[in-house]
């Protein structure tokens, strides 16, 4: 039995893809006492962060968690003689827990194993001691896999210097016995480790070491917070004493056994998730060869890979940390090297520190988290957070000289009047702990020490050069013939190239991609167009490359790398690019300088050299590059230049992805950069195919060519240097967007992390020069490529007829007769619409025909057929009506189609039993009652999405379904953006917004940055509306389905899965093309997934993404959904016609405009929605018949009755694999919801019940601990729900509460409710409020300076639309995030206030972080600038910095006085005091289109 | 460069302008007046740029209209011209006669007025006329390989063109006095000036295309050499055999069919012929017989002629004047067009059936003719008289346009070994290729009575196959 039973990789479950997310904590005595109450605190911590992990289909096996102590030499000196043997002093010996298999034999395998790498170590076990557990107390699943636990006893041998082979270091170098005893332990376990995994194959769920150190002590397993204490009878034990307890409760996305991934490490725990893992391993892996340690020996390969396979990502962390450290560096230096803050564009930043993370950029690319880490040798303990910010961390200081440092407050009871301050971990900064020296080290003096740690600063500037982008000198001559060979069509030139060289910006289509896959296409398909980009979705979160671009670098180092294991001036001898997209004078200017070290390999072949010469080709650059690299040159250029009649070149992808992939086999990849300069790469996503595959830089000469050719025929009136100048810098901002929506913010991280899916390549081609992309369907080898290449060249040459200079058409982005095939095209929308215009079902069918037609196919599935069944007759199927509720459309907003559109789908799905969707533009309330005629347009599904506008309580109240929207297929990872001339009065009214501004939607959900904090919002909305299902909505792409089983685990009740060629509305082009996959791929997967987690009958799966036809739906019933998702099929019934038009307001359908004169040429029916749904529905039925089935509940998942065409050159097995049903199906029964039945707001409701019903006001007081979440947040949805739109009167409720509030604090607080706190809340206090009254200010009997303390979490009021809140005290980041009404009193916050504020009043009494004000459209900020700080701290984007006028005075003191009635702020009254005098003091944040509008109002 | 998305609301779509009635009735030069620039761009201005263009789907020939139409809105007309060229043929003459199946499917004819795409097309061509940029286009290299072309209508001219520019010898067979066809003999002057053919086919003779009139293959000289002679032939001699009006009296003078009547008028218009006087409607009574564009141009010549009275009857009835549900947008919609020809006089009547061509001895003195219903019940549209609606019409001319029927049996085809299907049509392959290899053919004789559109498009595809079956052959013949 495995206590690592995460299964391989089987159909399309992959378990890289598998996530953690979770809670961490330390709690540490300052000065180093020890004590067994450090121990029980870390164990009550984890207790009350129970809800921040999670357990899988068996309720009591947790998905891990563990603890971290120092060595508790006392009891283990006991434990010693009660079995006989003696340890040496403390710190003398090596002790650690091991996982061993069950089976005795194996077992002693391993001890034997574990012996001889001690003896190489020189050192010797002195006993293996079985650790008492209670596997009664376990769930069934932990106890099942549970391993054989022992603890190991080593110390030092004196008779022996260790292993040594004869000549394997010269004599000078002191052997194994003078390492420290923590480097000889860390080498013998990895040589067990190597011996044990890599020689004896052991299964890695066999065999574990926990830890093994003279300083530390790890106690963890697949164990629930609460089991851990009970399990480990130890850590009952009062002799168990230590003076820091490092905690961590983990939440993976499966409900696979696996002990080895409990947390914490050796020596750090990790919350979060690093992004960029992949690149991160594979760096770290071509580094390898080339790591130098002489004192630990030349023979190191026994120590990699260093990385350890099918660990998780903060497994590789630690595992890379724990080498660095070994290696000689401290903790905090190697933390700050791996994840650094986020010093580019930080200009606060100090010389020497910039200079340390500079060198150490030199050595490494960063590890970008989302991460906050705790770590700790056992004297030190720090925790901090990567460069984002995006997890939370909360500490207390006692004045009893205690730190407490979790991801939420109110882990542990403390004493109020013992709290001396409050904090949060801010990003990039370090909460430090030196229990030896007894004292909190300042992050500035921390910061400083690494920064004086060596001469940074003179290394670099003796060696580190900068290469930045040359001055533009010529035009280019554009070469039409070369245009033409490389495929450039008219519509690139049109609709990529030119909007970039005008405006910088990367172009906008609209509605969705209906165009073949790359594999499906008989057009001449560029290789870029085979790879789609992923993204991040629930268990991280997209970057906000935009408004939060601070964080953001395009910089990378190139040339050779240095040594890892240690620093010096060598390491500094590379050159900084300031810019990866490099224009031709500067790739001639570097070539200048560099002069011989570098290589050119031309990547062209002589078409008339046989079939063969395009792979001779290949062959040979590769050859050439490793000879190149031998000789000694630092760059090779792969150049396609040259191209005519006679010669074609390779795609200079498959090129750079063979020659990368060569030399990391070769092991030398890393001591040479590779620049690719072609005329392929135009539009964002093929540079990040190129940088994804291992180019350092890319020199697009077709695209200079291209500009050059705008301009000369008077497209662009530009200069060429201006064109160029706005063209590259729609490369790099798309560029950026494309790696946060990966959450990954440097460009030296998504280097070579190959972070995409590639679909139609053949394994063969994937493995020589793509390896390990996933591609899941086969496809295409090297000599396809061959064809299409030389097929491509000879048309581009054939046709001399013809005008040479004008490009081919193209009809990738818009249907061209001669252009790619459009599943929507003019046959098959006219045929359509004509069908429903009449009811006419057999033009549906002729539609169908058409649609499903082999020549017009697009889609992976239209390369499946039904295999022959026994049919049943037609009438025994399950009727159209029970088939149309499960029918949904698709989430478009209000605002991105017009109301008549939207209110025609919401009337024509109500009327058939099905669901519509509100989008996310909230919806008019008018629209909730149902119609006189019997007719209603409350849209079923109202959907939340990261703008939350128009979220009200009342809107939640009133959904039967409330959808998250995590991604939408046409631009998953991105933030949506609604501009000002489509914001009327009445979508301003609906959005709660304001007339005419702006209103953009950021990429992530603020409160959703990890899997738990899904959970917490789906708990948040239950608590709203608990008669409403929860469903979340994913895009489908590798992955999905372990995302989709944390989603499960996360109590959602469907989740619907979106195909990435979906969408309707404006999307930026690249996103439209090149991201998300088919949902043929993620519905598979996530079924498979679910299934296979014993989580399948939680959730019901929906799918959208392209629904056209009755046979898309049986398809995707057979491959496991419940429930079908359309759009772009509702929209063409209604009277699109494909104008792609969506973005420019214009839509002379009516469909997509908020143009009145537009909108009212809007000619349909909800009739012609119907027809559309109801013939949908009736050829599904006809298919159900004919593949024998009778209802969709029994044709789900039979996934056997489809097969591949055989012609298809596709490998569908994955897609149609069935896995075997997990064996541990005791799930929680649907609906049943262990977290509502103990709401804190069930007795709240309780006690208000009259007060409710009668508007009688009622105070009452409650105490409040971090386990009751959402406080308020049911009780609001009960007063909606009885009372309507209009709540209660003010302050009809006022609730006195004491302790610290769980996260989510009157969330969706309704008008008439007040709560006011006496101590500390965590994050999202306020989120949603409507209308509710939040105060909070310090506990009672506490001593600490409240407005210099943190007493409010991250992300506070988001999307708060009215009502109030007082902090007296600190928020953490993002507060006010997307307010849009709401008023709010502060003391400080942290980076990013007020970002995307669209409305309301925002008061902060102190310091604000980075970023204020980013993409702040609406309201107003007042800010108290003490120290004159802000202004370097403010966004000036959108708004303004204003002297104080008008208005302004009384409506600063209303609020103050307010806040001083509430929480009684001494810094407030102080202020009003002298209130006149004190005005000079604030600073007031007016946006300018919010002032433009004020003006017309005459409000200002 | 903001540009103002909400033209196609803002501009209306404006008539098609003509030169006064008084004025064009008294000669037969053309009658649509040209637009100034301002205008023209303006209208251009129109097109929405559509994602998914249904007007290139419509047009036989995938012009890439909103291409030039926004190069026309900005007054670029070299570059929209060029654009054009890519597929149009003959833009000036497409530009003048088509109906324009692509404004019926233009996105705005749904709910609003098309485009007016056909006159923008001829803006575009025009200005590059006058302009002097359309000069003859010689192949880069001859192929050394020949073809024949048998005819010299739309289709054949289309051929030639493409053959030509893929740099094969082109040689025209003519048996009339003039090349043209339908365009030159069947076409008014009003609608198609004689000169803009004639520039098209000084160009093409420039380009190297032989033309060789008063030349019948199969008479004078026999089809078999013809094909010894050339590596290819395509016939493209049209749908000569025009439907007739087997009724009594038929036979009487003064009765006659329109493509007679038309060929008549024309050559005398153009001086290749008299005006016969049997032929000229001046002082006469006339009846047309059907009402589509033949009949129309019919309606115009008389007036030209000086007409007493025209007549125009039809068996149909009166097309709707706005598009029928029945054929829904984007399809091209059967609906009343008042032509110019109309407008000129004419009195119309519809679901009219000519019993009896009337005479006092061989002279026409009038038409019997019964009204009709069209009976729906069965499924399919029966004809049926109404009974006690038989009436008169006096006349002194009676032109019958009612469409062709098919090719003429001719000594070419049985020398080629080429037979008619039963519908009078010539049968081929997927490539146009009859079943005699290297014989193709295209145009109305292969495909039926057309629009003249369809006759340019379906010479370029046939140039295409021709190409690409020449090109399969002498890859042959080289050994390749």
């Amino acid at each position: 039995m495995s206590f690592n039973q995460i299964p391989g990789r089987q159909g399309l479950y992959d378990p890289a893809f598998e996530h953690d997310s979770c809670g961490v904590g330390f709690i540490c005595d300052i000065k180093g006492r020890r004590s067994h109450q450090t121990v029980k605190d870390g164990l009550e911590m984890l207790t009350r962060m129970s809800h921040r992990g999670a357990s899988g289909a068996d309720p009591d096996s947790g998905d891990g968690s563990g603890i971290l102590i120092q060595m508790p030499h006392g009891f283990l000196a006991r434990v010693a003689e009660a079995e006989g043997f003696v340890l040496p002093p403390a710190g003398e010996y090596g002790c650690g827990l091991v996982f061993l298999p069950q089976d005795g034999a194996l077992r002693d395998e391993c001890r034997e194993a574990f012996e001889a790498s001690f003896r190489q170590s020189a050192l010797k076990s002195t006993a293996w001691r079985v650790v008492p557990v209670r596997p009664e107390l376990i769930g069934r699943s932990a106890r099942d896999s549970m391993p054989h636990i022992e603890m190991v006893f080593a110390v030092p041998d004196p008779d022996s210097r260790g292993d040594r082979i004869p000549g394997d270091k010269p004599a000078a170098v002191p052997g194994v016995s003078s390492l420290s005893l923590e480097e000889r332990l860390y080498l013998a376990r990895r040589r067990a480790e190597y011996r044990i995994i890599q020689k004896r194959k052991l299964d890695k769920g066999q065999f574990y070491v926990v830890s093994l150190s003279s300083r530390t002590l790890i106690y963890k397993g697949m164990l629930t917070q609460a089991q851990l204490g009970a399990f480990f009878p130890d850590l009952q034990d009062e002799s168990v004493e230590s003076a820091i307890s490092l905690v961590h409760s983990r939440y993976s996305t499966n409900t696979f056994p696996s002990w080895d991934r409990a947390q914490p490490f050796r020596y750090s725990a990790h919350n979060g998730e690093i992004n960029t893992l992949k690149g991160n391993s594979t760096w770290m892996r071509s580094r390898e060869a080339a790591l130098v340690k002489d004192e630990w020996g030349k023979n190191l390969s026994e120590l990699f890979p260093v990385i350890q396979e099918g660990g998780s990502d903060s497994q590789a962390l630690d595992n890379v940390l724990e080498l660095l450290h070994q290696a000689g560096r401290s903790l905090p230096h190697a933390i700050n090297m791996l994840v650094p803050a986020a010093w580019e564009a930080d200009g606060r930043m100090s010389p020497e520190l910039r200079d340390f993370y500079r060198y150490q950029r030199c050595l490494t690319e960063s590890w970008d988290g989302p991460a906050a880490l705790a770590y700790t040798d056992g004297s030190i303990v720090a925790a901090s957070l990567d460069r984002n910010g995006l997890r939370p961390g909360r500490y207390l200081v006692t004045n009893d000289g205690r730190v407490l440092m979790a991801s939420e407050l109110g882990v542990l009871d403390i004493e109020p009047s013992l709290i001396e301050s409050a904090g949060r971990l801010e990003p990039g900064r370090t909460l430090f702990v030196d229990t030896v020296h007894g004292r909190i080290v300042p992050d500035a003096e921390l910061k400083g020490s690494l920064a004086a740690g060596a001469s940074y600063g003179k290394w670099l500037s003796d060696g580190l050069e900068t290469l930045g982008q040359a001055e533009i000198g010529s035009v280019p001559f554009h070469d039409d013939s070369l245009l033409r060979a490389l495929a450039w069509t008219r519509e690139e030139l049109e609709l990529i190239v030119a909007p970039m060289a005008e405006t910088g910006a990367e172009p906008v289509g609209s509605m969705g991609n209906d165009a073949p896959h790359a594999v499906l296409s008989d057009k001449s398909v560029p290789l870029f167009s085979y790879f789609r980009q992923l993204f991040a979705q629930v268990t991280n979160p997209p970057i906000d490359s935009l408004r939060e671009g601070c964080v953001m670098s395009l910089e990378t180092v190139i040339g050779p790398q240095g040594q890892l294991l240690s620093e010096g001036p060598e390491q500094a001898r590379r050159v900084v690019l300031e810019h990866p997209v490099l224009t031709e004078e500067t790739l001639d200017a570097f070539r200048r300088r560099e002069g011989d070290s570098f290589r050119v390999l031309s990547l062209l072949f002589r078409i008339d050299d046989g079939p063969d010469s395009f792979a001779r080709a290949l062959d040979r650059i590769c050859r050439d590059a490793e000879t190149a690299v031998a000789s000694g040159k630092r760059y090779i250029l792969l150049s396609d230049r040259g191209i005519d009649r006679y010669s074609a070149a390779l795609p200079c992808l498959l090129a750079l992805g063979a020659v990368h992939q060569y030399l990391t086999r070769k092991r030398v990849r890393s001591r040479v950069s590779l620049f690719v300069e072609s005329g392929e790469p135009r539009e964002v996503h093929h540079f990040c195919v190129l940088f994804g595959y291992g180019a350092d830089a890319v020199i697009p000469y077709g695209a200079y060519s291209a500009i050059a050719k705008i301009i000369s025929e008077g497209d662009l009136k530009l200069t060429y240097a201006s064109a160029a100048v706005n063209y590259l810098h729609a490369v790099e901002h798309g560029i950026m967007k494309v790696l946060s929506k990966m959450g990954i913010s440097t460009l030296m991280s998504y280097k070579g992390a190959q972070i995409f899916e590639a679909v139609g390549i053949g394994s063969e081609l994937v493995e020589r020069c793509f390896t390990g992309t996933p591609s899941r369907v086969g496809g295409i080898g090297i000599a396809d490529l061959a064809r299409r290449t030389l097929e491509a060249h000879a048309e581009a040459y054939a046709r001399d007829h013809q005008l040479p200079h004008i490009l081919d058409a193209g009809g990738f982005y818009r249907w061209r007769r001669t252009g790619e095939t459009h599943a929507w095209n003019p046959d098959t929308v006219s045929t359509l619409q004509q069908a429903v215009r009449t009811g006419d079902y057999s033009l549906y069918r002729k539609y169908v025909d058409l649609m499903d037609s082999p020549t017009s196919s697009v889609t992976l599935r239209s390369r499946l057929r039904f295999r022959d069944a026994v049919p049943v007759p037609l009438d025994e199927v399950e009727g159209e009506d029970a088939i149309l509720r499960r029918f949904a459309t698709g989430a478009m907003s209000y605002g991105s189609i017009s109301a008549q559109a939207h209110e025609t789908i919401a009337r024509a799905m109500n009327r058939l039993g099905g669901m519509s969707n509100t989008g996310e533009g909230g919806e008019d309330p008018a629209r909730f009652a149902p119609l006189p005629d019997g007719d209603s347009l409350c849209s079923k599904v109202k959907q939340v999405a990261s703008g939350r506008f128009g979220v009200t309580t009342w809107y939640l109240t009133n959904a039967t379904e409330i959808q998250i929207k995590i991604a939408q297929g046409a631009k998953p990872g991105e933030g949506g953006q609604l501009p000002g001339h489509k914001v009327s009065a009445m979508i301003a009214k609906t959005r709660y917004t304001t007339e005419g501004v702006t209103l953009i939607s950021p990429p992530p959900h603020h409160d959703i940055y990890s899997i738990e904090d899904l959970a917490q919002l789906i708990l948040d909305l239950k608590n709203v509306n608990p008669r409403a299902r929860i469903s979340v909505k994913l895009v489908s792409e590798m992955g999905v389905g372990t995302v989709a089983a944390g989603v499960a685990k996360a109590q959602a009740d469907m989740i619907l899965i979106s195909g990435g060629d979906g969408g309707t509305g404006a999307s930026p082009l690249s996103s439209i093309k090149h991201a998300g996959l088919p949902w043929e791929l993620g519905l598979s997967e996530a079924n498979q997934t679910l299934v296979m987690n014993g989580l399948r009958d939680r959730v019901r799966l929906q799918c959208d993404g392209g629904m056209r036809t009755g046979r898309d739906l049986a398809i995707a019933c057979l491959l496991g959904a419940d429930e079908f998702g359309f759009a772009t099929g509702a929209l063409i019934s209604m009277g699109c016609t494909m104008l792609r038009h969506c973005h420019l307001n214009n839509c002379s359908m009516g469909v997509a405009t908020q143009d009145e004169r537009c909108a009212a040429r809007f000619r349909g029916k909800a009739e012609h929605v119907e027809n559309f749904m109801r013939f949908t529905a009736r050829h599904l039925r006809e298919i159900m018949a004919s593949l024998g089935f009778r209802t969709l509940d029994e044709m789900r998942g039979h996934s056997e009755l489809l097969e591949g065409a055989p012609d298809s050159g596709l490998d569908f097995s994955g897609i149609l694999a069935k896995p075997a049903i997990s064996g541990s199906l005791v799930g929680i029964a649907p609906g049943e919801r262990a977290d509502l039945t103990q709401a804190f707001d069930r007795r709240l409701i309780h006690m208000t019940e009259d007060a409710v019903l009668t508007g009688m006001p009622v105070t009452l007081s409650l105490p409040i601990g971090n386990t009751d979440r959402a406080a308020g947040a049911m009780l609001s949805g009960q007063i909606m729900k009885t009372r309507g739109e209009e709540a209660l009167p003010a302050g009809t409720i006022k609730c006195e509460l004491t302790g610290t509030a769980g996260q989510s604090f009157g969330a969706w607080l309704c008008r008439g409710v007040q709560l006011r706190l006496d101590g500390f809340a965590n994050d999202y206090v306020g989120k949603g409020l409507f209308g509710g009254v939040i105060a909070i200010r310090p506990p009672e009997g506490s001593a600490f300076a409240a407005s210099s303390n943190v007493l409010v979490g991250n992300t506070a009021l988001y999307g708060a639309i009215s009502g109030e809140v007082y902090v007296n005290g600190r928020a953490g980041e993002r507060f006010c995030v997307r307010n849009s009404g709401a008023t709010a009193v502060v003391e400080g916050v942290g980076d990013h206030g007020c970002e995307y504020m669209t409305g309301g009043i925002a008061v902060i009494l102190g310091p604000v972080g980075r970023n204020f004000a980013a993409g702040m459209s609406g309201g107003i900020a007042y800010v108290l600038d003490e120290d004159g700080s802000f202004a370097a701290n403010f966004n000036p984007e959108f708004a303004d910095i204003e002297e104080l006028g008008g208005k302004d005075a009384d409506r600063l003191r209303a609020a103050l006085e307010r806040h001083v009635e509430l929480t009684g702020s001494p810094k407030a009254q102080s202020i009003l005091n002298v209130f006149s005098g004190s005005l000079a003091g604030f600073r007031k944040v007016m946006p300018r289109d919010y002032r433009k509008y004020l003006e017309r109002k005459g409000e200002l | 460069m903001m540009t103002n998305v909400f033209t196609y609301i803002e501009t209306r779509r404006a008539k098609v302008r003509y030169r006064p009635l008084e004025e064009r009735l008294r000669d037969y030069r053309e009658v649509e007046l040209p637009r100034q620039d301002e205008e023209s761009m303006e209208q251009s201005s129109r097109c929405m740029n559509c994602g998914t263009p249904f007007c290139i789907n419509n047009c036989p020939l995938g012009n890439f209209i909103p291409e030039w139409n926004a190069l026309a809105k900005e007054g670029r007309w070299h570059e929209a011209w060029e654009r054009l060229s890519l597929t149009a043929t003959f833009p000036e003459i497409t530009g003048r006669l088509c109906p324009a199946l692509c404004e019926g499917g233009c996105v705005l004819a749904f709910n609003d007025e098309p485009v007016t795409i056909r006159q923008n097309e001829l803006d575009i061509i025009e200005r590059a006329f006058s302009n002097g940029w359309v000069k003859p286009r010689q192949p880069k290299a001859r192929t050394g390989l020949s073809v024949a072309i048998i005819g010299s209508g739309p289709t054949a001219l289309s051929c030639a063109q493409g053959l030509n520019r893929r740099g094969h010898s082109v040689h025209v067979f003519e048996r009339d006095a003039r090349i043209g066809g339908f365009l030159r003999y069947g076409i008014p002057d009003f609608k198609l000036d004689k000169r803009v053919l004639d520039r098209r086919l000084d160009l093409m003779e420039k380009e190297g295309v032989v033309f060789e009139c008063g030349h019948e293959v199969g008479r004078d000289r026999d089809a078999r050499q013809l094909k010894g002679d050339f590596d290819a032939i395509v016939l493209s001699g049209g749908t000569r055999n025009c439907r007739d009006l087997d009724v009594p009296g038929r036979g009487l003078s003064g009765v006659m069919l329109a493509v007679d009547y038309l060929g008549k008028n024309n050559r005398a218009v153009s001086g290749e012929g008299s005006f016969d006087p049997a032929f000229n409607a001046r002082g006469k009574r006339v009846v047309v017989i059907g009402g589509g564009d033949t009949g129309s141009d019919c309606v115009g010549t008389a007036n030209r002629q000086g007409a007493a009275s025209v007549h125009q009857i039809e068996l149909m009835p009166r097309p709707p004047d706005s598009r029928p549900p029945n054929q829904p947008w984007p399809q091209f919609p059967r609906v009343y067009k008042r032509t110019s020809s109309h407008e000129e006089g004419v009195t119309q009547d519809y679901l009219v059936q000519t019993k009896a061509f009337v005479g006092s001895g061989s002279s026409l003195e009038r038409l019997d003719c019964v009204r009709v219903e069209w009976d729906m019940s069965s499924g399919k549209p029966v004809l049926k008289e109404i009974p006690g609606t038989e009436f008169s019409i006096d006349a002194d001319m009676a032109i019958l346009a009612l469409g062709f029927v098919g090719a003429e049996r001719s000594p070419l085809l049985e020398q080629l070994g080429v037979e008619l299907s039963p519908q009078g049509l010539v049968p081929t392959d997927g490539e146009f290729m009859t079943r005699v290899p290297g014989v193709f053919a295209a145009g109305d004789m292969r495909r039926g009575q057309s629009l003249i559109v369809w006759a340019f498009q379906e010479g370029q595809r046939v140039a295409e196959s021709v190409d690409r079956w020449l090109a399969a052959g002498s890859r042959e013949k080289d050994g390749k």
